[in-house]
């Protein structure tokens, strides 16, 4: 139906006579080509050869000189029975889960103080948003110096003032996984802000009015008017917030490299490590091919569910 | 009790209904916002802080330089920083050219030519985005050894770094649905004066596309400038590295002060920050447009 349509437009703006017309639109159709090659070359030497290139090595044994040997699923029911693996997923589930409401939360409550037209407001929403700017790398640095592990550390000494005793952040496999969900919801949460604030934006104003009148307190306006005008937000925020923590690499790869013991291991440095490190290209590739299947199928989901819902 | 006009609307301005008067509703917020400005700004400037302080150490970071020096920027250059930078820079510019130039030219493509398999060439697009980066670090590893069809490698080259961000999926979609929304009836009028497709671009397209341009300028420059993973298997040795990459090399020197490390990050934050202040509102306006989904 579209294709009709468009071929119908196309037709008339190419304005030319019925006769020749298909010389006419294959030329158009290779000048178009070529302005499309650049990004398509590069795509497809950049991206989709790696991306094919793994998926073949995940079914083979990498070796080097040797020559690739055809070994089946052997790669893939290694990663799935290796217990780093195993541990790798729980790790990235649970910085996924709790980095993923963390932000959530955050974002929304940073939405609701910041929300307004004054220019101070505006001013600090820019200020607040900087940790989504700053590179990785000096967000860790950043951090890491703040969390030095000793009481005489700047947050551990502000921890100190109100009777905290001192922790080990980043150095301890208790609090490791705990202090990469912190920063990575301080990264993340001014991002979700402001498409909260877009969203709070859009909510009618009679609305506030009308329940004003109808003696609502601040509590009830939250629940039972701001919260669900929000659903659209909430849905973009958490699939953003979802597959952003899902593929979590260098936050992680920076603070800890996966350590101390293991403790902070995900599954895409354990991934890497098994192909650099380990140089088991054929598991790290079976490792890659397994997450980007969960990737698209949390996509396909999201994507049905917010079909679905816009549909009704 | 009869509430003035300006309090009602005051009321209805915000989700939480913030006062304008002065009042423990205000007092609240301020307090709250100032909490806020804290947590968030704080580590920036303890970074500028520590980098500046003469004395610091991991144990005596704070807020304002208890001896004021540039002397930690001078030692930065002892340990190849300005190099580092350099190499940054000249990479961030070089990739972000070429991904505008590119991503330009294949939207015009999609929105504008009528390419042949239209859908086809956006779902391509679509999956560079889909397919994180670090996916397939190991085996973009390999391709640069040995590019495919062109030959040779590009491992210890600038462009082992270039190449592979010189095409993203969110720029192209970003513009060729802004591209799609520019007037037929403008198009279409150009053409029968005889405009040819490059001319069209040009004078045309562009210029009417300059806010999606504002909006890829600055989510193409942060994502390049946040690359890791790439310059690090792109790198032949440690000379090759970016600042983000060699900031953490340096972080874990033992004769490298924390003062140095601090003052190398300060650096590298400085051209987000510029880049930021400049297209704050092509931030906003990227974030928002909904082509992040």
């Amino acid at each position: 139906m579209t294709s009709l349509a468009e071929r119908a437009i196309s037709r008339r703006s190419l304005g030319v006579a019925r006769k020749g017309q298909l010389v006419m639109r294959l030329k158009l159709g290779s000048i178009a080509w070529a302005f499309a090659l650049p990004a398509i070359v590069l795509a497809l030497l950049f991206k989709f050869i790696p991306l094919f290139n793994s998926f073949i090595y995940s079914f083979q044994k990498v070796q080097p000189f040797l020559g690739n040997e055809f070994i089946g699923l052997e790669n893939y029911t290694e990663v799935l029975t290796d217990e780093k693996f195993q541990l790798a997923a729980l790790h990235t589930v649970q910085i996924a889960f709790f980095q993923t409401l963390g932000g959530v939360v955050v974002g929304l409550g940073l939405a609701l103080l910041l929300e307004g037209q004054a220019r101070s407001l505006w001013f600090v929403r820019t200020t607040v948003f900087l940790p989504v700017v700053a590179a990785v790398a000096v967000v860790a640095e950043a951090w890491r110096s703040l969390l030095y592990p000793s009481e005489l550390g700047f947050v551990n000494s502000l921890l100190g003032f109100v009777g905290i005793p001192p922790l080990e952040f980043l150095n301890s496999p208790g609090t490791a996984i705990w202090t990469i969900i912190f920063i990575g919801i301080w990264s993340g949460a001014p991002y979700n802000m402001v498409i909260f604030i877009a969203g709070l934006t859009s909510i009618e104003r009679e609305m506030y009015e009308a329940s004003a009148l109808d003696g609502a307190n601040r509590w009830q306006r939250l629940r039972y008017i701001v919260i669900p005008s929000l659903r659209a937000s909430f849905a973009i925020v958490l699939t953003l917030a979802a597959i952003r923590a899902l593929r979590v690499f260098t936050e992680v790869y920076v603070l800890t490299g996966g350590g101390p013991a293991g403790s902070t291991d995900v599954w895409m440095t354990r991934m890497y490590n098994v192909g650099t490190i380990g140089n088991n290209v054929g598991q790290s590739s079976a490792a890659a091919i397994i997450l980007l299947v969960v990737i698209g199928a949390l996509a396909a989901v999201t994507q049905y569910i917010t079909r679905r819902r816009s549909d009704a | 009790m009869p509430r003035r006009r300006s309090d009602v609307e005051a009321q209805t301005a915000t989700a939480m209904g913030w006062s304008a008067r002065f009042g423990p509703n205000i007092l609240v917020r301020a307090l709250l916002i100032a909490a806020v400005l804290a947590l968030f700004l704080g580590p920036f400037l303890t970074t500028l802080s520590g980098a500046l302080d003469a004395r610091v150490t991991a144990r005596s970071i704070s807020l304002w330089p208890s001896d004021p020096t540039i002397e930690h920027f001078i030692t930065a250059a002892e340990y190849g920083i300005y190099e580092y930078l350099g190499r940054s820079l000249v990479i961030v510019g070089g990739g972000l050219a070429l991904q505008i130039t590119t991503s330009v030219l294949i939207a015009y493509a999609i929105s504008l030519l009528h390419i042949p398999g239209k859908r086809f060439v956006m779902a391509l697009m679509l999956a560079t985005i889909m397919v994180p980066e670090e996916l397939i670090a190991v085996p973009l590893g390999l391709v640069l050894r040995d590019v495919p069809i062109f030959g040779g490698s590009l491992i210890g080259s600038m462009w082992g770094v270039i190449l592979p961000v010189a095409v993203w999926g969110f720029s192209v979609l970003l513009l060729s649905e802004f591209m799609a929304e520019i007037p037929k009836e403008l198009v279409e009028a150009a053409k029968l004066d005889g405009v040819g497709p490059l001319r069209m671009l040009w004078a045309i397209v562009l210029p009417l596309s300059t806010p999606a341009l504002g909006v890829v300028t600055i989510f193409g420059f942060n994502m390049i400038w946040d690359q890791y993973l790439l310059p690090l298997i792109a790198a032949k040795d440690t000379s090759d590295y970016t600042l983000t990459v060699a900031l953490q090399g340096l972080a874990g020197q033992a004769e490298a002060s924390i003062g140095t490390v601090l003052a190398g990050s300060f650096l590298a934050l400085l051209p987000s920050l510029v880049i930021y202040i400049l297209l704050q509102r092509s931030m906003v306006r990227g974030i928002t447009s909904g082509a992040l989904k």
